[in-house]
């Protein structure tokens, strides 16, 4: 058999592609249920983070459990029924128009205090940057957060995800004196007010990233939650 | 499988030869496992693989990781090659190599992805890069296309082990230096540290890549000194 020939060549690539197509997609398709397991213990992790409760990645579901006592799906400001919020993609969401976009909101409850979680979706400066943030019940003060990215710059963006610059969102705030949504200004540089942060050096993109994400995904929550947090929550906030 | 295509395949062998059956472990055999840990060895001796040994040797556990995973594509890798070394059109050999390579990486990112989920996350992009570790071209176009399956399997284990033994030892240091753990635990006593009133902090120096460059090199400075036949003129 002469191996060189070219019909012999087209045969054998062909063949060949078919094969390792074929085995690769029996492999990715039997994996999948495991792979989609970790990914879900992972997000129950991130969202628990973000209320300052560090588990295990095994043990995530069990806390999940515990602590998220309620999650809620808003379109246009107002809860909707008959979605899972767990489920729903916000990378799909977020390009979707203001109209049709749903909005996932978990609630959880810890040491008898509740806490608004709420995911965040946005762009870096490579890929998508994601996150969760959580409001104490005044629905004003950050109570933390918690941020990963797909593939930001090692050592420059990509340190979204340490605690050096997650530490700095606790105690920040979201409204202004006037009760009006401001979002909090990832600046290069001197961060003084309580609605600043500093950014990363290096890092402006994934920096200025991560301020549209807060302000963008968290527009959607602020009515909502001013009704929903109630009386109580507007006593606080002239309180303080 | 690779049994029988092996029988065949010296059965061949002798009726072209007519020689006597080299034992599974010859001496010739030997040494294709022996010479990559210490002559030939791909990073030290050869400097290739560079790339991952600098960037996944903080920590021991995903060098481990790395090591395993290249383990399983270099032998995979060789024997497939070397089964279809008679059937490859020469002029589109580097294509099949190729994709020999990239099919099974992607197959060992897929059961990261599954099993070992944080680990997988922590090698992220290296993975994938393992299709284009020069070693493991390089052993599938030097030595699988022209040799039998069992040699092709030593020789690939060889190979792999000799990258293995350097990233563990780099991440060996990096780590119980860098961090004062190994595989994660505390090996520095706590009461060392400055912060406890001892005398000790953690070199984090030891954590940024130019410390593996430095270990690389301090490792090549030992074994040249201890192996003269490294030693050039």
């Amino acid at each position: 058999m002469d191996v060189n020939k070219n019909s012999y060549t087209f045969l054998f690539a062909t063949a060949m592609v078919v094969v390792v197509a074929a085995s690769l997609s029996f492999a990715a398709t039997n994996l999948k249920p495991f792979q989609d397991t970790n990914v879900e213990q992972e997000k129950m992790q991130s969202i628990l983070s973000s209320i300052q409760i560090q588990v295990e990645r095994s043990q995530a579901p069990e806390a999940y459990g515990t602590y998220i006592t309620e999650a809620i799906v808003l379109q246009k400001g107002e809860a909707i029924d008959g979605q899972d919020a767990f489920a729903i993609d916000l990378a799909k969401e977020i390009r979707k128009s203001d109209e049709e976009r749903v909005s996932p909101l978990y609630i959880a409850d810890k040491e008898g205090k509740t806490y608004y979680i709420i995911p965040l979706q946005g762009n870096g400066l490579w890929g998508p940057i994601w996150g969760y943030v959580s409001l104490k019940q005044d629905i004003n003060t950050v109570y933390g957060a918690t941020f990963d990215h797909k593939a930001e710059t090692p050592g420059l963006g990509a340190e979204i995800n340490t605690p050096v610059f997650e530490e700095q969102f606790k105690g920040k705030r979201m409204l202004d004196s006037n009760l009006t949504f401001v979002g909090i200004d990832v600046r290069k540089g001197d961060a003084s007010t309580e609605y600043e942060v500093d950014g990363i050096s290096g890092g402006t993109i994934t920096s200025d990233g991560v301020e549209a994400m807060i302000l963008d995904c968290l527009k959607e929550y602020v009515p909502f939650l001013k009704v929903h947090s109630g009386k109580t929550a507007k006593a606080t906030l002239i309180s303080e | 499988m690779a049994d029988v295509l092996e029988k065949k395949e010296e059965a061949k062998d002798l009726l072209v030869d007519k020689q006597p059956k080299e034992p599974l472990f010859s001496k010739k055999n030997r040494k294709l496992l022996n010479d990559p840990l210490n002559d030939n060895n791909p990073i030290t001796v050869q400097v290739l693989g560079i790339c991952s040994a600098l960037a996944i040797t903080v920590k021991l556990y995903p060098a481990l990781v790395m090591s395993i995973s290249v383990l399983f594509v270099m032998a995979a890798g060789n024997v497939i090659v070397s089964l279809m070394r008679n059937f490859i059109p020469n002029r589109i050999r580097i294509i099949v190599q190729l994709v020999v390579v990239a099919s099974l990486v992607a197959l060992v990112d897929q059961v990261l992805k599954a099993f070992v989920y944080d680990v997988s996350k922590e090698l992220s992009v290296f993975v994938g890069l393992i299709i284009t570790n020069c070693i493991i071209m390089g052993r599938l176009e030097a030595f699988a296309l022209g040799n039998t399956v069992w040699k092709s399997f030593l020789d690939g284990i060889g190979n792999a082990f000799g990258y293995a033994w350097i990233l563990l030892a780099v991440a060996f240091f990096r780590e119980l230096l860098g961090s004062g753990t190994l595989f994660g635990f505390q090996i520095i006593p706590d009461a060392w540290y400055l912060a406890n009133g001892g005398f000790y902090s953690n070199n984090g120096f030891m954590l940024l890549p130019p410390m593996a460059l430095i270990t690389v090199g301090i490792i090549i400075w030992v074994q040249r000194a201890r192996n003269t036949k490294l030693i050039e003129e």
